[in-house]
């Protein structure tokens, strides 16, 4: 496979968020705006590229029988570098996402790559791959969290989209469910269907 | 008092899958039928009880006394991954009919972040041991019941006419929606 197809297929045609169905739960849970999906995307696009770098280049040393675990030990060790730098570089952001970040370990998209495609495939393939991947997931974020937040909170990355009546409190009448817990079920539905319909054609 | 507020809390205001989106992939993956609906839900609050005790004793008697919290994320997962592959080991030699009921789900839960979300969420939450302990049990019958239901609504999903594009996962994730829907219904009792 050559270098622009590894790294352009985790964008819609093997995309990990609409396609594969793997990461489900930080996509549900942080993407309320644009900027806290495109964070938690890098974050995880970090973790993805830094363990498949990791798993490649010592997947000989590991005997067949631990590698899962070894994998998992790979994978905390970047999550809880990412955790810290958050933490002490951008910490509004940190608190937003919360919980999600430590919980990266088990999305299943890090372990699937590790396992599937660094376990068996060179350096820089690898690399290409956690790249790819990483993007592909950051725009799924990205595009859940855009959504989430023109419809309910009437902004996109922070400004305001005037496209709303105004109440007599002179605030924008939105969709408020959409920035609560059922809009993020709804709308990844509604972007599962139509990303299905995009790959297909 | 106490104890009833977090089991009402957990159960249903802040209901761990459809309030904050943890254990989503065996929520949307083996939510087919009620059967394993089930076996799932037992297995979780099997282990999810077990997790939260240990994970919880590791945090406050080894890593604080060492000032080791930044290890907290590594020796977690550690944990429940040995802990779960202890638990098969056990559970086929002294219970072969609980073995075969939950058998097949207990390698997918090292993976179901709704343990690890727990075991951290009840040191976040600053939780007596019995309260965690409480805590962790509540948010199980949780994820059970929100299966539970989803896969009773799936099972009669099967039979409506869904528009063509919409078919499969996409209805799937509406219904849950819907599902959020009600269970906000449930904010402001406690």
């Amino acid at each position: 496979m050559s270098i622009k197809e590894t790294l352009s297929k985790g964008f819609i045609k093997e995309n990990p968020v609409f396609i594969l169905l793997l990461g489900l739960c930080p996509t549900l849970g942080v993407t309320t705006s644009a900027i806290n999906g495109l964070g938690m995307g890098l974050a995880t696009a970090f973790v993805l590229i830094m363990s498949n770098l990791v798993v490649s280049i010592i997947k000989n040393q590991i005997p067949n029988k631990v590698r899962i675990p070894s994998f998992i030990v790979i994978i905390a060790s970047f999550v809880t570098i990412v955790d810290l730098v958050m933490n002490a570089y951008v910490p509004a952001l940190h608190e937003q996402l919360g919980l999600f970040i430590p919980l990266i370990v088990v999305n299943c998209v890090v372990l699937g790559r590790a396992e599937a495609f660094a376990s068996k495939n060179t350096v820089f393939n690898s690399i290409i791959d956690g790249l790819g991947m990483g993007i592909g997931f950051t725009f799924a974020l990205t595009l859940l969290g855009a959504v989430r937040e023109i419809l309910g909170s009437g902004a996109f990355f922070g400004l305001s989209v005037p496209i709303y009546p105004i109440d007599e409190g002179g605030s924008p009448v939105t969709m408020l469910v959409f920035v609560l817990a059922p809009g993020a079920f709804i709308g990844l539905g509604y972007l599962i269907s139509i990303m299905n319909r995009i790959s297909k054609s | 008092m106490e104890i009833l507020t977090i089991i009402i809390l957990a159960v249903f205001v802040n209901n761990i899958v459809l309030a904050q989106f943890l254990g989503i992939c065996p929520f949307i993956g083996v939510s087919k039928k009620i059967d394993t609906a089930v076996g799932m839900g037992g297995a979780v609050l099997f282990v999810m009880t077990l997790a939260t005790l240990v994970t919880y004793m590791i945090r406050y008697y080894v890593l604080q006394p060492y000032g080791l919290e930044f290890l907290q994320t590594i020796s977690f997962i550690l944990v429940i991954a040995a802990l779960v592959q202890m638990v098969e080991i056990i559970l086929k030699k002294l219970s072969p009919t609980l073995f075969q009921a939950l058998g097949i789900f207990l390698p997918l839960i090292t993976t179901n972040c709704a343990v690890l979300g727990v075991a951290i969420l009840t040191i976040n939450g600053n939780y007596s041991l019995v309260g965690g302990v409480v805590y962790a049990i509540a948010n199980a019958i949780g994820f059970g019941l929100a299966l539970i239901i989803f896969a009773g609504i799936r099972e009669h999903l099967d039979l409506m006419e869904v528009p063509k594009g919409m078919r499969g996962v996409p209805i799937s994730f509406i219904v849950a929606g819907i599902l959020a829907l009600a269970f906000m219904g449930f904010s402001g009792i406690v």
